[in-house]
């Protein structure tokens, strides 16, 4: 061989870094799977002790017909499903960008790049579809049909992000759609699928990714 | 058996040119500042390696402006995807001999 040459073995795995890191986002950290599980959990818990304060037991029906602030606690429900919401969303995202910047940062990875926004964007789009559905389903009065369709339209962004990153995303992603689904059908189970779905999922899918990625590292 | 190659491609005879290769056939286009900050190199030393891959017609360049900035991408070409598989099958080869 010539001085120059690189080994073989060397340059495949060069190569193979090389496309991996590009084309794949592989920065996400199992913890804040792991994180984003845990405030869905504590989520639905608030939602279903607001329910039972209430004394309703088909949830679904009974926020229909419920006055506007004729809850014990003083909050609507578009008022309290709202903050509940915001609690969640705000736990998650926080957990989520806090965890993987601060593996990133760890192995030196450069986490704003042209493929996280695509990736962003691509979970984006069907995330946002989905949000201004749930709003017409609580315009309509569908109010059961918004839990699994927060399910469905999640499913549906993940599976659409997961081109951009581990394959495990796109599995996770079908699980997501089939609860969501199966929520579509069986609305009174709305509340327990969306903590199945975002909480018990989300924390399997942490410490799944985090053993198989994260431990050896 | 055919031998389909029998030398080394001196393209990618050098780490940083194989990188953008890598990188180039994976991705639609990327920028020069994507390229750098993943290869770890300095400005001067990638452009001269891009240089080399663009005289062997391996890559295309587009340049935009992003505001005021100019912004250049890079793109494999049809050329440069065929040069970077037959590489890699280069690559098989000696690996196969290797084990033997």
């Amino acid at each position: 061989m010539t001085k120059e040459t690189i080994p073989p073995l060397e340059q495949l795995r060069d190569i193979r870094r090389m496309m991996e890191r590009t084309s794949k986002f592989i920065g996400l950290s199992g913890l804040s799977g792991i994180g984003a599980g845990v405030f869905a959990l504590v989520g639905a818990l608030f939602a279903y002790l607001y329910m039972a304060v209430a004394g309703g037991g088909s949830y679904g029906d009974a926020l229909q017909y419920w006055p506007a602030g004729g809850h014990p606690w003083g909050w609507s429900p578009l008022e309290f499903f709202v903050l509940d919401a915001v609690f969640v969303l705000a736990g998650a995202l926080s957990s989520g960008v806090y965890f993987t910047t601060r593996r990133a940062r760890r192995k030196g990875q450069a986490i704003w790049d042209a493929l996280t926004r695509r990736l962003l964007v691509n979970l984006g789009i069907p995330l946002a579809a989905g949000g201004v559905f749930c709003l017409a389903l609580y315009y309509h009065g569908a109010v059961g049909w918004v839990a699994p369709a927060t399910l469905i339209f999640y499913g549906l962004a993940l599976i659409n992000g997961s081109k951009f990153t581990l394959d495990e995303v796109l599995y996770l992603g079908i699980m997501e759609l089939v609860l969501g689904l199966v929520g579509m059908f069986f609305i009174g189970w709305g509340l327990l699928l969306w903590a199945i779905g975002f909480g018990v999922l989300h924390i399997v899918y942490g410490v799944v990714m985090y053993l198989k990625y994260e431990q050896s590292v | 058996m055919k031998d389909i190659i029998t030398h080394l491609d001196k393209a990618f005879d050098n780490r940083i040119r194989l990188g953008v290769m890598s990188m180039l056939v994976v991705n639609d286009w990327v920028d020069f500042t994507t390229l750098r900050d993943q290869l770890e190199v300095s400005d001067g030393n990638l452009a001269s390696h891009l240089k080399a891959l663009e005289k062997e017609e391996y890559i295309g360049l587009r340049k935009q402006f992003i505001g005021r900035r100019p912004n250049t991408s890079y793109q494999a070409t049809e050329l440069g995807r065929k040069a970077f598989s037959a590489h890699l099958a280069y690559l098989e080869q000696l690996i196969a001999l290797q084990k033997d």
